[in-house]
């Protein structure tokens, strides 16, 4: 699936804000759509974009939509500190620049004909949700959909109402849980790696894709390893700061690779050794 | 590149040299003296070279003496290098306005308003030029600014008839003898048949600019002595990268305690990433003017030793001096060859001696394969 | 009786032990059902039973002033219910409570004590399978404990 790049990767291309809807008390999901029909929205779960707000700066976001919409661009921002907080205040109407989309995606193609097991952490599943899409619209090229998903507390899952309507189907098993419950909630309260207790998988078949913190994702992926997958068939994604995105400012640098080129996905064997690596 | 005949002119020359690039509409870069160092700036004629000065070097000890003879290349680097003109220190990618609620980009990114001409670039310079340009135009994406300034610039090497004490490009294979990358190749002689030098070209272009020249076909005697210069030069060097498994030798020894004893020392100051001819790193600001209707973005160096370099939300990755260095020796010596296929040290020793405590990445290189050791604090 | 036995003999934590125990674990267990919202057990009480998950959620909660009760962890399907009966002083720490209706099979633990320590290769061999259960709840009480995904500032 090639992703057509129709204009300069480092120029921002227009784009303006449909629709900005609260997820939890600070993020917020971004639909965005182009200003110009030239401008492609083509893009590969697991990739991101650039984000400029004008005159403020630019922020690495991943792409949280559906990759089969072709007309628009969709974001699930945390605010955590100043660029964040500009980016979720933005008013419908008001202008975005675009740059990407950039970096290696979940590999769908892989993945097909085998379980697809999704392990997602706090605001980690955005990055997913494109994959669970693209699974669920070519459902015959894959075998079971696992999705588990970990967050803080009850407020602060996301996509519930999805969450909700992708566990009826069949053939797709979602398991939630959070780190403090309160008494209102009923589901399961504990950390993401006590709910594969309630998945039988079968190692051979299928193939994991996590994304969470990285202290999150380390406990997973060894969880996942117990339960008897191979290290070639985990998938990461992994973060560091981001400057450029086309691998030439050298902030995203992880030992050998760059994130934003090489990454941010990447197999669990390739990333093994460096995730033991205190302040790499 | 093709062997093309060699030859030889009087030192004079190198003036008619100048001025025929300057009639070309080349912007002439070259050595200066300035601020008691050598540096590369605008040369207007022969008389801008720093005619009879050589520099003394050593572990964080730069300065300038005067020599016996009038040699014009008689020293062996400055503080800065090509980069600084290939690789701008700072330098505006686009402007853009806004257009009712939304904007558009100008882009109208600033271009050197003439070619360039480099004058006096040596092997180990040739050698970090082919590498940024792997960097910086031959991965997965290509960086226009660094490709205008490439694409414009003509070179004139210089072969090295002397080296510094930091100096270290023959055990990094990048050196004294400059090989190709360059435009035209000059060798000082001293010698008893006067002050003259030997010029070859390397491109069409440096064949067209050498017919300027007063040029006589170099002897057997002038290509001897051109060579035995640069051997001496060679020779001269006192420090070595052994590079035998380097890059398992860092990758494995993350845990070495040699980072602590560097770490003792380090003043995470960035200077060497400043000066490293190859260091790439840098940074983009966006800025509005006052009204808020006109944005800019620069792009400026930048340094992994700084504390920011790493950031991400709530906190850097690398917060201790001790894994900053680590980053900057592992990249540059080690996972570069993962990333592009060569070292990315030329064996220059700028950082060796423009390090303001003299830390001195050999010897860095050395304890960690002999296994601990202490440096002088 | 004959469905408690394959339940026990085909439980992940039970296995490896040989058929005279087995049998020794069948004898001391009931089924057992709890009504969604009841207490299944309570802190500072006794601890003398503990109870294999059949059917439902448990919420293992405390209770502080001036707090609602506060869930720090559920189990489910499969999962062991209880530890406290093993060890001195053999008293609970926490509050138990069905979420759902929960069915479950309960295990006399004081019997089991004592049948421990008249017999040390049975003693080791039930310590090791709590010692593995008490790992693994410990390593995610850490994780839960490093509230990973708060905002840092």
């Amino acid at each position: 699936m090639a992703t057509a790049v129709t204009t300069d990767p480092m120029l921002p291309r227009p784009y303006s804000v449909r629709e900005v809807s609260k997820e939890t008390p600070d993020t917020f999901t971004l639909r965005l759509e182009p200003e110009s029909t030239a401008n492609s929205t083509a893009f590969q779960p697991g990739q991101f974009s650039m984000l400029w707000v004008f005159g403020v700066g630019e922020l690495p976001i991943s792409i949280s939509g559906d990759p089969a919409l072709h007309d628009r661009l969709v974001y699930t921002v945390r605010s955590v500190g100043q660029a964040t907080h500009s980016l979720v205040n933005q008013r419908v109407g008001s202008g975005l620049g675009v740059r990407g989309p950039f970096g290696a995606g979940w590999p769908a193609e892989a993945a097909k004909g085998r379980d697809v097991i999704i392990v997602a952490g706090g605001i980690g599943l955005a990055p997913l949700r494109p994959l669970i899409y693209h699974v669920l619209q070519n459902r015959k090229d894959y075998g079971r959909l696992v999705i588990l998903y970990g967050g803080r507390s009850p407020r602060d899952l996301l996509y519930r109402k999805e969450l909700t309507k992708w566990a009826r189907n069949h053939e797709t098993q979602v398991l939630v849980t959070v780190d403090y419950g309160g008494l209102a909630w009923r589901g399961h309260v504990g950390v993401v790696t006590t709910l594969f207790k309630y998945c039988r998988l079968q190692p051979g078949r299928s193939i994991a894709m996590v994304c969470g913190p990285e202290i999150m994702m380390r406990f997973v992926t060894r969880e996942l390893e117990t339960q008897g997958l191979s290290r070639d068939d985990i998938y990461l994604s992994m973060e560091r700061n981001m400057k450029c995105a086309v691998g030439f400012c050298g902030h995203c640098q992880y030992g050998p690779h760059f994130i934003c080129k090489d990454g941010p996905i990447f197999r669990y064997e390739q990333v093994r050794k460096l995730l033991e690596k205190y302040e790499l | 590149m093709a062997q093309r005949s060699q030859h030889v002119v009087g030192a004079n020359q190198l003036g008619n040299l100048i001025e025929a690039l300057l009639h070309e509409g080349y912007e002439v870069i070259g050595p200066r003296l300035r601020d008691g160092a050598i540096v590369y700036d605008n040369v207007e004629s022969i008389e801008d070279l720093p005619a009879g000065w050589t520099d003394e070097q050593e572990p964080a000890r730069y300065r300038l003496k005067r020599r016996e003879d009038d040699a014009l290349f008689g020293y062996a680097v400055g503080p800065q290098s090509w980069k600084n003109h290939l690789h701008p220190a700072e330098v505006r990618l686009w402007s853009a306005e806004r257009q009712g609620g939304t904007f558009r980009i100008l882009n109208n990114e600033t271009k050197p308003q003439r070619r360039h001409a480099f004058l006096g670039a040596r092997a180990c310079e040739l050698a970090a030029i082919a590498i940024q340009d792997r960097v910086l135009l031959e991965d997965k994406y290509s960086d226009p600014i660094y490709n205008e300034r490439r694409r414009g610039a003509f070179i004139i090497a210089v072969q090295c008839t002397q080296a510094a004490a930091t100096c270290f490009c023959a055990s990094m294979g990048t050196g004294p003898q400059v090989s190709d990358g360059f435009d035209l190749v000059l060798t000082e002689l001293l010698g008893t048949k006067g002050h003259r030098f030997l010029v070859g070209a390397g491109s069409d272009r440096g064949a067209e600019i050498l017919a300027n020249l007063e040029a006589v076909a170099a002897t057997e005697e002038d290509l001897q002595e051109a060579a035995a210069k640069v051997d001496a030069a060679a020779r001269q060097q006192v420090r070595r990268i052994d590079s035998a498994g380097i890059k398992e030798l860092l990758y494995d020894n993350f845990e070495h305690p040699r980072w602590e004893n560097v770490a003792d020392r380090c003043l995470t100051c960035a200077n060497c990433t400043m000066v490293c001819p190859t260091c790439f790193c840098t940074s983009v600001e966006d800025a509005t003017d006052i009204t808020g209707d006109h944005a800019e973005r620069w792009r400026r160096w930048d340094s992994c030793f700084t504390q920011n370099f790493s950031y991400i939300h709530g906190g850097s990755v690398r917060t201790s001096g001790k894994a900053r260095y680590r980053q900057w020796m592992t990249h540059k010596l080690a996972s570069w060859i993962d990333q592009f296929g060569s070292s990315g040290c030329v064996g220059c020793g700028r950082c060796i001696t423009w390090c303001p405590v003299g830390i001195d990445i050999t010897e860095e290189v050395r304890a960690i394969r002999e296994g601990g050791g202490n440096g002088k604090p | 009786m004959e469905n408690l036995e394959r339940v026990i003999a085909e439980h992940p934590f039970f296995a490896g032990l040989d058929g005279g125990f087995t049998n020794l674990m069948v004898s001391c267990a009931s089924n057992i059902r709890f009504k969604a919202g009841s207490y299944i057990l309570r802190e500072g009480d006794a601890a003398n039973t503990f109870y294999l998950i059949r059917e439902g959620k448990v919420a293992v909660e405390i209770l502080a002033p001036q707090h609602k009760p506060i869930i720090v962890a559920t189990l489910s399907v499969g999962e062991i219910l209880g530890w406290s009966w093993l060890l001195p002083p053999f008293q609970w720490k926490f509050h138990a409570r069905a979420v759902d209706d929960v069915r479950a099979i309960a295990l006399d633990g004081k019997c089991l004590r004592t049948k421990c320590e008249e017999n040390h290769d049975l003693g080791y061999e039930i310590l090791k399978r709590f010692a593995q259960i008490v790992e693994q709840r410990l390593d995610a009480t850490r994780l839960q404990l490093l509230d990973v995904y708060a905002v840092r500032r």
